[in-house]
């Protein structure tokens, strides 16, 4: 039951028109990616206007929050670390041409296992091994949660955003289950693990609050950009992504792949939880759940699956996340409003492609 | 303890299983019919979701439940007419835009239930029940089977109907073959965008009508993200169904007695976290999944837009 309609096929389609960029090039994917961009926050912008807000306040002040205010930008870049590693992780899957739509139970799973292991861990061995050695803990866990729908995919053929999905949906409460009852601080009353110290967590970035978890998560993001473009292995994942069967013929191990793949995806979405306890949080709280997995699946989209075109939109989707998390203490729009926004936008962009597309092709004829 | 198996624990127990079943049933039926067209539907949490709240506002001010269910599946077609255009007459990745409109759909109707009704979170009154004569009056099965809303009978009869429509009409077939060889239909002279069409709108109405069942039925009230995977869960339902409705009846009967027991499990009072309890439905999907993922069949084209005279 695997079906065909691989992610990677449509970004393929869309770098194979960009050959030299020229500067008319440049100028017009600059408008294909701010034009649809405008248009969805005007569309957005007539729900607020029903909803009785003014939308030219909102945004502004989410900009002024998120982007232009001293603390906001730190923030907003702090924010960046654990979305750069999961738009990291799918990427490689969606290039692959799997749905890796697991993404929070993976983030979570791993988060939590950070917040178990890193306070413990601290006090045995110095921090930077001891933080180490949770990250890759965290990775793990992440890796065996992902295990079950790769083994589904790669030697069943049985569809993983089903699978993904569902194990999301455990591992969220498994995550929970774990905060309550197995790693929960003795020392609190609200349910929550441990809470890493301070000053034992990932240092800050010279005199700012930004966390140097967004160096880990940029180096994470461009090493998966010049892995899959680069080398044999990434390659050979294109392939397996574009068209399974062709990949078979070519005599690549698909099933083994495959599992590779969800691995590496998983065990990237486990860093980013790791990353958010270790640099950011410090603990885990029970029922925290932001899911970043799915705000995060536009941003790669609409980056086409590729590396540095998703840190600008996962720069843009940290800016919308924490101006709105502001926007919602003091204007009362709920935070939901960036979920609508993030996906109208990827919508306008898809529509904005295909009559792109159309048009190349009329003047062609 | 002692509750567990008494008979009015028993009763509840089946009677909710019925309920969380409906709102299922309707979703795998819908995606059943939109998968056997050729159109894989990741939209459908989101219909359910638009159905959820438009069924909650057209019953809430209405007063009237089954104009609550027609407002419901109007919102299910309103997205999924979204999905028509998009994914079924240009073409866009169906997967891609099925995605978009679920996270839209959720952001959108926490969002508008937020401005609403986020401080007086009114409720409906309790939905009355068609009693069955004689078949209710069976003990422990008879009120936890036949003493439901009416339109409880009418989605079980729909399992019926849509098993004659794919069977025996002409409408069926074409649907079938649109899934299967859309060219083929196409030389035939039937077209398959309005082939196709049909099919996804019809996956939002009955989508929709779910999503209305689920709040003014099942809750009585609208919550943000309140399908909580049931749209998901029709997929599977579809998936593990091979294209037999009466499968997506029993799955969804099974499924549903999993949502139940973890509602009646806390009722009961049995010393479990919920956090446990809760992971139950998804655990049993993911051991179907395991035990008869591989039988699943899907049709050929499935996820792959028709476009005249394309290679």
């Amino acid at each position: 039951m695997s079906i065909d309609t691989a992610p990677g096929a449509s970004a393929n389609a869309l770098d194979a028109t960009s050959g030299a960029a020229t500067g008319r090039d440049i100028l017009h994917r600059l408008l294909m990616t701010l034009g649809p961009i405008l248009a969805a926050l005007i569309i957005a912008g007539c729900i607020l206007l029903v909803v009785g807000v003014d939308p030219l306040a909102y945004y502004g002040y989410v900009l002024e929050k998120g982007l232009f205010s001293p603390l906001g930008i730190q923030q907003t870049l702090t924010r960046m670390a654990p979305l750069l590693f999961l738009a990291a992780g799918l990427i490689v899957a969606f290039r692959a041409g799997m749905w890796n739509l697991g993404g929070d139970g993976q983030f979570l799973l791993g988060a939590v296992t950070a917040a178990a292991s890193a306070p413990v861990l601290v006090q045995v061995m110095p921090a930077w091994l001891a933080l180490t050695c949770s990250f890759l803990i965290s990775m793990v866990v992440a890796m065996a949660w992902s295990l079950l729908p790769a083994l589904l995919r790669a030697y069943q053929g049985v569809n993983e955003i089903i699978t993904t999905l569902m194990m999301t949906f455990l591992g969220t409460s498994l995550a929970n289950v774990l905060v309550k009852l197995v790693f929960r601080d003795p020392g609190t009353t609200v349910p929550q693990t441990r809470t890493l110290p301070v000053e034992d967590r990932l240092p800050r970035l010279f005199d700012t609050t930004i966390t140097s978890g967004l160096v880990l998560g940029l180096a994470a993001i461009i090493i998966v950009h010049l892995v899959m473009t680069r080398t044999a292995f990434g390659l050979k994942l294109r392939i397996v992504g574009a068209n399974p069967r062709a990949a078979v013929h070519a005599g690549l191990g698909v099933p083994r792949l495959t599992v590779a793949v969800f691995a590496i995806s998983a065990g990237l979405a486990g860093l980013a939880g790791a990353v958010d306890i270790i640099g950011v949080q410090g603990n885990v709280r029970a029922d925290w759940n932001p899911a970043y997995g799915l705000a995060v699946i536009p941003a790669v989209f609409l980056a086409r699956m590729n590396g540095f075109a998703a840190i600008g939109f996962v720069f843009l989707l940290s800016v919308l996340s924490i101006g709105g998390e502001s926007a919602a203490r003091r204007l009362g729009v709920p935070n939901h409003f960036t979920l609508v926004l993030v996906s109208i936008m990827l919508i306008v962009l898809a529509l904005a492609e295909y009559v792109d597309h159309r048009y190349n092709q009329s003047r062609k004829a | 303890m002692t509750g567990l198996f008494s008979e009015v624990f028993l009763g509840a127990l089946l009677f909710g299983a019925v309920t969380a079943a409906v709102p299922l049933l309707l979703a795998g039926l819908g995606e059943q019919l939109s998968e056997k067209a050729g159109v894989l539907n990741i939209g459908i949490e989101g219909m359910m979701l638009a159905g959820a709240y438009l069924g909650f506002l057209g019953a809430f001010y209405s007063g009237s439940l089954w104009l609550g269910f027609l407002t419901g599946a109007a919102g299910g077609i309103a997205v999924a007419l979204i999905m028509a255009l998009l994914c079924v007459r240009i073409g866009l990745n169906q997967i891609v835009i099925g995605i978009a409109l679920t996270l839209g759909l959720e952001g959108l109707t926490a969002l508008l239930h937020h401005f609403q009704f986020s401080r007086s979170y009114p409720r409906l009154p309790a939905a009355d029940a068609t009693v069955i004569p004689l078949l209710s009056d069976i003990p422990v099965v008879g009120p936890a089977f036949f003493k439901h809303h009416l339109i409880v009978y009418l989605a079980v009869a729909l399992v019926f109907a849509m098993g004659y429509l794919y069977r025996r009409t002409q409408l069926g077939l074409n649907l079938q073959a649109a899934g299967d060889k859309p060219a083929a239909l196409d030389v035939a002279g039937i077209d398959v965008i309005r082939t196709r069409t049909i099919a996804v709108l019809t996956t939002g109405a009955l989508a929709g009508l779910g999503g209305a069942y689920l709040a003014n039925v099942g809750a009585g009230l609208f919550i943000p993200f309140i399908t909580n995977g049931a749209g998901f869960l029709g997929i599977v339902l579809a998936m593990l169904a091979r294209g037999r409705p009466v499968w997506v009846l029993f799955g969804a009967l099974l499924f549903g007695v999993c949502l139940s027991l973890t509602t009646a499990m806390q009722v009961a009072g049995i010393n479990i976290p919920t956090d446990i309890i809760q992971m139950l439905p998804f655990l049993a999907v993911m051991i179907m999944l395991v035990l008869f993922g591989r039988r699943a069949s899907l049709p050929a084209a499935l996820g792959i837009a028709y476009e005249r005279g394309a290679r």
